[in-house]
């Protein structure tokens, strides 16, 4: 027999449960830095991104923007003229562009690679001793002549798919990838060498957990305060490398801005412009600050142990 | 007050007298800087020119070039010509005289066996002598007595001012080197290291890749010279710092190669304490335009070859437009001010040889537009760019890494922009793109663009060789390893016939009248070479250093004998 009472009894009022990701962003959202970081890079990206399509350049010809080289800051020209008269707002956005894309995307590919790797070989003991060989071998690569090798064998093919912009872009982001995950691995290991003799993963063990739900939803979260910092510090470096390609002439076609690029070509007019390599300069730094903080705010945040107190 | 103003009379009076009458070591010490330090003070076993050129205040030749690239006479008494009849007649021939009572500085003299001895060292096949083409085509070198050399030739040899002249090819002593013939050159560190020689200085001590400290030579042949009793060499740096050092510090009396960007020359030249010195050699910065298709649908070994003539660069409407779009002379003033001259000649110097070709130096964007029409490549589709039967004008244009040259690149893409053309840069690390290897898709050999951009001169005074580079046979490809000198794949039999007329020609008005024309084959007749900027050389030079004569035919350092404090 059924109670029917049941449905007569006055519904119970319960709080709506709340999403973990919530929970997240409340933390995060106690964390200052991280929250003026995320302003500051939400700026940069909206600088790069929106920037050029709002600020139009009056156009010139080739010779007549020579005329206008060496102009200091003014209303027309904010961050005022190069050496060949162009104007320096609009080549920092557009060098934002691919700097921040490089940077991000870069470092995508290089804590995937690497996290992957490190969670391999921690948790699996049969891989890890060739997969610890493998990144000992990566390391010892010297990055230089291997990326040169890279553009020389895959730069024409790439171009031929994607243009030469963009294959160059994928080039490079791949580049840089691939030669810088293995620190991210290295880190991923230990932690999770430490972790999977916990109580908590033993415990999970012995309920029957397989091990793919074992490393998604008990190892990977408690790894992910390193690799947030680790992630921060490749994406400084992979535009820190970027810069030295382009400089190389192994990146990005000459008339392609990046921030990197700025930075070297304004080195040789540095004692009289200083501003051509304060500012990208400045914007490098601003980005990788930027992203270091809202690393922190994050890895607090995602830290189950931190949040809510 | 007699004896003070007596005295007074006399110190003037021998003040006046030592700057009439100079007087060996008189002046006290120099400080020279090159930033790239020298590393051996044998010019036969490195082509590096800051080796040679240290080398050459230490090992003289027969004859050095002046500044306006004229032989003169060194070691030798006179230069020998086929009007003093020094040079036979039928030009296979040359007989150089010694001046008589030369000494080396160890105090021996100087005798036509050590020139001989010079011969046989650097022809020695182990030796690897870096100066080897010097020596070229000679058949047989005799002396008949101590003073006297003769070199016979393989064939009649117009330029005979080869071996013995200049400071790429000194005498050096036989007796220090003898036992340092092929194999053994490299291990002979002592006599590589502290070379007897003729000069005015002699080395005192060498410090590889640092410091060369010199004394004056007591036994060199003026006994007046040179002013500076010693003089140290020094390496390091870069070419900014280097100028720094003498325009702004003062520090140093001379810097050698301080190429910097015109703004930087401008500062310093304000700060007053010295001066640029330019010299205008035969390096020009030029465009050179592939006459065969680069394209990389064509199978490779068929890329850039003759098989296939370039789709719109053979016609010499387009190349003539691209030519007429540039402005040269803001690319001097962007790329090297003091240091640049525009040019449309591919041989700006000697005077001699250049032509007097000028019709490109005006820009004319409006006659270029008129060009590319008249040549039928029109805007049809209002994107812009120029296209003719469906395909773009559209153009790779490539070049080596270097921030001048991407200025460049910069400023051409949008003139050609502005004509509507499509320009595609692309630019290469310097040692992959000169490295010529024949694996390397990039090199400026295979030229797999449209267009490339590149320095380029010759060595000394003769443009022969220079011009015979573009020759039929000299095409680069895969047969010949992309090895050949003729990088535009230019081919054109009537060139050919006046370089061979060129070679059998012995008098110099006519040598010149034939170069010139063989030069304006090139660039105003067919557009071929798109010379831009004639680059000279600039160094610095203190403005209490006198004397100084920038050479850019011999080295730079060739009348270091003449220098002096300027007090």
């Amino acid at each position: 027999m059924r109670d029917t009472a049941g449905t007569q009894a006055k519904p119970v009022r319960m709080e709506r449960p709340r999403s973990q990701w919530r929970d997240v962003w409340d933390q995060f959202k106690t964390h200052k830095g991280a929250l003026v970081g995320m302003t500051v890079l939400a700026l940069l990206v909206a600088f790069v991104v929106i920037g050029p399509f709002v600020w139009h350049e009056e156009k010139l010809t080739t010779t007549q923007t020579y005329l206008n080289k060496n102009k200091p800051p003014s209303l027309t020209y904010p961050l005022g003229t190069d050496h060949l008269g162009r104007d320096f707002f609009l080549r920092m956005m557009e060098g934002g562009r691919v700097s921040i894309a490089v940077g991000l995307v870069a470092m995508t590919i290089s804590i995937f690679i690497g996290t992957t790797v490190g969670m391999l070989s921690g948790f699996f003991k049969r891989l890890d001793g060739p997969l610890m060989r493998l990144t000992d071998l990566f390391l010892s690569l010297p990055l230089l002549p291997l990326l040169l090798v890279m553009v020389m064998l895959f730069r024409d093919a790439l171009a031929r798919i994607f243009g030469p912009e963009l294959g160059t872009f994928v080039l490079i982001v791949i580049a840089i990838g691939v030669t810088s995950w293995m620190p991210a691995a290295r880190i991923v290991r230990g932690e999770v060498l430490a972790l999977k003799e916990r109580e908590f993963v033993l415990a999970a063990r012995s309920l029957g957990t397989p091990n793919r739900r074992l490393i998604l939803r008990h190892v990977l979260p408690n790894v992910v305060s390193p690799v947030m910092v680790a992630a921060t510090l490749d994406i400084a470096s992979a535009i820190i490398t970027e810069s030295a390609l382009s400089f190389l002439g192994l990146g990005f076609p000459p008339d392609f801005p990046t921030w990197g690029r700025l930075l070297f070509d304004g080195l040789s007019y540095m004692q009289q412009y200083p501003e051509r390599v304060i500012w990208p300069g400045l914007a490098i730094s601003l980005t990788v600050l930027a992203v270091n903080y809202i690393g922190d705010g994050l890895r607090d945040a995602l830290d189950p142990r931190i949040r809510g107190r | 007050m007699k004896l003070r103003s007596a005295l007074m009379g006399a110190a003037a009076f021998t003040a006046l007298a030592s700057a009439a009458w100079a007087e060996r070591g008189a002046d006290g010490h120099v400080n020279v800087l090159y930033w790239q330090a020298p590393s051996i003070l044998n010019p036969y076993l490195s082509s590096g020119t800051k080796d040679v050129e240290s080398a050459s205040l230490i090992l003289e030749g027969m004859a050095g070039f002046n500044e306006k690239g004229e032989v003169f006479a060194r070691l030798a008494e006179s230069v020998p010509t086929v009007e003093n009849g020094g040079v036979s007649a039928d030009l296979t021939q040359i007989t150089w005289k010694l001046k008589s009572g030369l000494l080396w500085s160890d105090g021996t003299p100087v005798t036509s066996a050590d020139a001989a001895f010079t011969y046989e060292y650097c022809k020695h096949p182990e030796g690897g002598c870096a100066q080897a083409a010097r020596y070229e085509g000679i058949k047989s070198i005799e002396t008949p007595d101590d003073l006297t050399v003769i070199i016979t030739f393989d064939a009649p040899k117009p330029n005979p001012y080869q071996a013995f002249v200049g400071g790429t090819s000194p005498i050096i002593q036989k007796a220090q080197f003898q036992n340092c013939l092929g194999a053994a050159a490299s291990t002979c560190t002592d006599q590589n290291f502290g070379p007897i020689g003729t000069g005015p200085f002699r080395v005192t001590e060498f410090k590889t890749n640092d410091t060369v400290s010199l004394e004056a030579n007591p036994n060199y042949r003026d006994a007046t010279k040179p002013a500076f009793a010693t003089m140290t060499i020094k390496g390091g740096g870069d070419a900014e710092a280097a100028a720094r050092a003498v325009m702004e510090t003062g520090e140093f009396d001379y810097a050698w190669n301080t190429q910097i960007n015109p703004d930087l020359q401008a500062q310093m030249i304000a700060a007053g304490k010295g001066t640029l010195l330019n010299g205008f050699g035969t390096l020009v910065e030029r465009i050179e335009m592939n006459m065969t298709d680069p394209s990389p649908d064509l199978p490779e070994g068929e890329r850039s070859t003759p098989k296939h003539p370039h789709p719109f660069l053979s016609d010499i409407r387009v190349r003539k437009a691209l030519s007429m779009a540039i402005d040269r002379q803001v690319l001097v003033d962007v790329g090297y001010g003091n240091a640049g001259r525009a040019t449309c000649n591919l041989v700006p110097a000697p005077e001699l040889y250049a032509s007097d070709n000028t019709d490109c130096l005006q820009q004319d964007m409006e006659g270029a537009k008129a060009l590319l029409d008249e040549a039928g490549w029109t805007d049809s589709d209002g994107d812009g760019v120029r296209d003719k039967d469906g395909k773009k004008l559209s153009v790779l244009y490539q070049t080596s890494t270097n921030p001048v040259r991407q200025d460049f690149q910069a400023l051409i893409k949008g003139w050609w922009n502005e004509v509507g053309v499509e320009v595609e840069l692309k630019n290469i690390d310097a040692s992959v793109y000169f490295g010529g290897d024949a694996g390397s898709p990039d090199t400026f050999q295979k030229f797999y663009a449209d267009v490339e951009m590149y320095a380029n001169n010759f060595d000394g005074t003769d443009p022969e060789p220079y011009l015979a580079q573009y020759l039929c046979d000299k095409i680069p490809g895969p047969d010949n390893q992309w090895q050949g000198e003729n990088i535009n794949r230019f081919c054109d039999p009537a060139y050919d016939a006046l370089v061979k007329e060129l070679a059998t020609t012995a008098d110099m008005a006519k040598r010149g009248e034939i170069a010139k024309k063989l030069n304006d084959m090139l660039t105003k007749d067919s557009y071929t070479v798109v010379a831009l900027v004639d680059r000279g050389r600039l160094s610095a030079a203190s403005n209490t250093l006198g004397g100084v004569v920038l050479n850019t035919w011999d080295t730079e350092l060739w009348n270091a004998q003449d220098w002096f404090r300027v007090k």
